[in-house]
């Protein structure tokens, strides 16, 4: 009996998870080691964020879902993997901290065949002072969103009372990704002001590192319209005016204190901001696994890459943008050092960004990092969980799935405002989702296949993902038929 | 003045940018337009979907 352990069970581990359980049956073991006893449809915060959605309609209890489909589930946190197993043992074993009420701090070494780490990003507030003291919001956990509401409704309230208000949306730092939520936060606040019937009273801002709106960590994309080829800096800017909200780019927040932040800009310039309610997003990083040989020697940096997430079978040696292939980008997520191990989501370490490195003339790197939205974190999951279940089922040289992101689409739909009959969204898709030069020379894509409109209909169609996604994730009838 | 040009200033950072004018923001939330853009836009990522799989 072979036992695969997944660490982490979000997006991607839930979904390689509950694909391995399945095709392995009852013959071998799944595991997944997860800190939260619930699953959470983490795009949904923002309809949290803004008060729209409780946290109960963006989450659900994991234990029944994994007690229905064969999984043994650990409420814990990964602390290590031991991947040549202990002076005792040649079993490669995972070491766990218990988060689990009335198990917190007990710790436990889960022993493996296969492991696969998919504990997604830590949110590194402290990498900028001032951004874990409170002074501005978050929308990336359920809990976080419901906070970012409570602070959002005073707002409203000042206002009803007649004070202006400030909202100051975006990121946090010059190194962040996930763009597209602070996006979707920026237009989901200014819909709820109007709607509150205090849209008069706000000024409304955004800041980012991106170098130009619209860029998404995603270098941009690029649509057919009305016969020609626009950017998306065209259609980002536009929906911007529309909405009346002005924006700062090319920025690194360095300072946060309350009601103000501090900011250094491309061209090395600084400047501060000041704000009423804030909501930025963190820049993300591993989450600090460790991982040590046989002898207990530390060899964290030979598994991980030194942002902390795990290398793959990417080409980490690229070098500058000019270099940049898509072939860089991985394809079966295996590491490198040991086949039994994968990464899966936005736990992988990437070749290097999308978007175009870029610094200020102090030096300051100042560009989006890479996203891995969840399109792309679903198929990887699947694609890691097949290999496995090849691998046992079909022997050891059964040859690996692919799933490279140079060669996947993703179809993104961003709230503008939630409504039935008067929400908006940004419905898009892009093929690829890392762009091909050689390929597709010019904009990186297939313009056939990359498009984006805002309406209505996104929003429907956000709508149904929520009901839809949350239904794949709980394994009611008919799951597998939803795709990623 | 036409009301959706009003946020553009000029020579600010939204002066070079393009607007929807009345009848294209209409349309975004018209039910019966958008109706059968649901359908067209289900059409589009399936087939996005189905060719990442
Ligand atoms: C506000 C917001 C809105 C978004 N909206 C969209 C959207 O509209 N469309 C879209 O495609 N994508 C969206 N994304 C991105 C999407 O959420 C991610 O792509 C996706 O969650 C990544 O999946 P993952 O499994 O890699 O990470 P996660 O889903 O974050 O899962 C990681 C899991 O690992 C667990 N974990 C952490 N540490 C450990 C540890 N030490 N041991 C074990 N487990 C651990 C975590 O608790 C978590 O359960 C959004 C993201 C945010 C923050």
């Amino acid at each position: 009996m072979a036992r695969v352990v997944i660490l982490g069970g979000g997006v991607s581990g839930h979904t390689a998870a509950t694909f391995a359980a399945k095709w392995l049956g009852s013959a071998h073991e799944v595991v997944v080691v997860t800190p939260n006893s619930k699953w959470n449809w983490i795009p949904s915060n923002i309809w949290v964020g803004v008060g729209e959605m409780s946290k109960e309609e963006v989450t659900f209890d994991l234990a029944p879902v994994y007690a229905k489909a064969g999984i043994t589930y650990k409420q814990a946190k990964a602390v290590s993997l031991n991947p040549e197993g202990s002076e005792s043992s040649d079993k490669p074993f995972v070491t766990v901290e218990f988060t689990q009420e009335g198990r917190e701090g007990e710790s436990e070494d889960i022993e493996y065949d296969y492991v696969v780490n998919a504990t997604g990003p830590k949110l590194n507030f402290g990498a900028t002072p001032g951004l874990d003291a409170g002074h501005t919001v978050s929308v990336c956990t359920a809990d976080h969103a419901v906070h970012a509401s409570s602070e959002f409704k005073k707002s409203i309230e000042r206002m009803k009372s007649g004070e202006r208000q400030k909202f100051l949306i975006g990121t946090g730092h010059g190194m962040c990704t996930c763009q597209g939520a602070a996006f979707e936060y920026i237009f989901n606040i200014e819909h709820e002001l109007t709607k509150a019937g205090v849209r008069d009273l706000a000024d409304i801002k955004w800041i980012s590192n991106e170098s130009f709106l619209g860029d998404f960590g995603m270098g941009g994309l690029h649509m057919k319209v009305g016969g020609y080829t626009v950017s998306s800096k065209i259609f980002t800017e536009s929906l911007f005016t529309e909405r009346d909200v002005s924006w700062i780019i090319g920025a690194h927040v360095s300072k946060v204190e309350a009601g103000r932040i501090e900011y250094e800009l491309l061209d090395g310039s600084t400047g501060e901001e000041e704000f009423d309610f804030s909501m930025l997003i963190p820049p993300f990083a591993g989450v600090g696994l460790k991982a040590y040989a046989k002898d207990g020697s530390d060899i964290t940096s030979t598994v991980f890459a030194p942002n902390g997430f795990m290398k793959v079978d990417a080409n980490y040696g690229a070098g500058s943008y000019e270099n940049w292939k898509a072939s860089d980008w991985p394809a079966t997520y295996q590491n490198p050092t040991y086949d039994n191990m994968f990464a899966c989501g936005i736990a992988f370490a990437p070749p290097h960004g999308i978007s175009k490195p870029m610094s200020s003339p102090n030096g300051t790197p100042i560009n989006p990092t890479p996203p891995r939205t969840g399109m792309p974190s679903g198929i990887i999951g699947k694609a890691v969980a097949h290999s496995i279940c090849d691998k046992i089922l079909k022997g050891e040289n059964a040859p690996l799935r692919e799933a490279s992101m140079a060669d996947m689409g993703a179809a993104c739909v961003a709230s503008a405002g939630k409504g039935i009959f008067d929400g908006t969204a940004a419905a898009m898709t892009v093929y690829p989702v890392v762009p091909d030069f050689e390929k597709y020379p010019g904009t990186g894509r297939d313009t056939d296949y990359t498009f984006g409109e805002v309406g209505l209909a996104g929003h429907w169609i956000k709508h149904i993902l929520h009901h839809m996604f949350i239904y794949k994730a709980k394994l009611k009838p008919g799951w597998t038929l939803i795709p990623e | 003045m036409k009301k959706e040009e009003s946020n553009i200033k000029a020579y600010e950072q939204n002066y070079t940018t393009m607007v929807p004018g009345a009848f294209a923001k209409k349309m975004r939330t018209c039910v019966i337009w958008q109706f059968f853009r649901f359908i067209v836009l289900n059409i589009k990522m399936l087939i996005v979907v189905s060719k990442s799989h």
